[in-house]
């Protein structure tokens, strides 16, 4: 396990590829489906509020 | 191609398929079908790519252990670029047939298209220091990179300077346009001039240049990029349809109580 860890001595430069990869990739991911929810909730609000002519989603 | 052809046949024959098929209402449609799939599948397949990436493929003779920087280098700048053409491809189907859902894609794209390049680069300079000896070199291949990442930035920032959505769309697609001739200045920079940076190994006459204990991690991780990206790309249309919708709605709002 230290060994895998240690990445024959570039562990400083292999596992901040894949941790910052991971983290932005995750990052984006959350961040646009929780933009998502939110607009949706509110677009769902509104409609309800308003009777709408044309329904798009 | 005569002039006629392509006047009479071949533009109406395309603008017919688009709005037929690619309008905001069918894309909501699909798009909903389809992103639990492509959620399910991005998982597979970056699960399988790591674990044969970090535990099964064998360290390279000359890099040892960093070769495994690749699985995540790769796919990175692959994305990187094919995000700016497909940017490119609805940028120009937006100016010339006016398609809406053709301006949401591209800028729904630029956010992914930032990140991803931006994760080439450094994913890059951390491969760089241990075996070019340095982070960072102003050779072709890194500098046109580079260049890259701010035609994403600059894109999202002129897209963001119009008070008005949509005001932005045009000069932005021009934008988007125009720089893309930097693409292939990217890809054929390691041909063309001297660089610190390898040729392309995997997509290269003759067949990849990789073993196939490294070569099948590098294909899933590139896959599991493609299927993340599209799935990702979805997400930000649909929530950029919506909005334009609840603009739509508000002004409606606004107008009708004005009016009673």
């Amino acid at each position: 396990m230290q060994e895998f860890l240690d990445m024959g001595g570039y562990a400083a430069f292999i596992w901040p590829c894949f941790i910052v990869s991971a983290v932005l990739l995750v990052g984006l991911l959350v961040v646009s489906q929780r933009q998502s929810k939110s607009i949706e909730a509110t677009l769902t609000a509104l409609e309800a509020e308003m009777p709408s002519r044309k329904d798009m989603s | 191609m005569s002039r006629n052809f392509i006047r009479q046949v071949l533009y109406p024959a395309i603008n017919y398929l688009l709005h037929r098929y690619a309008n905001p209402a069918r894309f909501m449609r699909m798009s909903a079908r389809v992103t639990p799939w492509l959620a399910g599948i991005t998982i597979l397949l970056a699960g399988s790519g790591l674990y044969l990436g970090l535990f099964v493929s064998p360290a390279d003779y000359q890099q040892s252990e960093t070769v495994r920087i690749m699985y995540v280098h790769v796919p990175a700048a692959w994305i990187a670029l094919s995000c700016y053409v497909g940017m490119a491809v609805g940028a120009a189907v937006g100016l010339i047939w006016k398609h809406p859902l053709a301006h949401v894609m591209t800028k729904s794209s630029a956010p992914i298209g930032a990140i991803f390049t931006f994760l080439a680069l450094l994913t890059g300079s951390l491969w760089g220091k241990p075996m070019w000896g340095t982070y960072w070199v102003w050779d072709a291949r890194l500098t046109s990179m580079l260049v890259l990442f701010f035609l994403y930035i600059g894109y999202m920032a002129l897209n963001n300077a119009f008070d008005d959505p949509g005001r932005g769309t045009t000069t932005s697609a021009i934008l988007v346009l125009v720089g893309s001739v930097n693409i292939p200045i990217i890809k054929f920079s390691v041909e063309w001039w001297n660089t610190l940076h390898q040729p392309a190994s995997v997509i290269r006459a003759g067949g990849p240049a990789i073993d196939g204990s490294m070569l099948w991690p590098l294909l899933l991780m590139i896959a599991a990029y493609t299927t993340y990206y599209v799935w990702v790309l979805f997400i930000r249309m649909r929530t950029d349809i919506m909005e334009t919708r609840l603009r739509a709605l508000r002004m409606r709002q606004v107008h009708e109580q004005a009016g009673t």
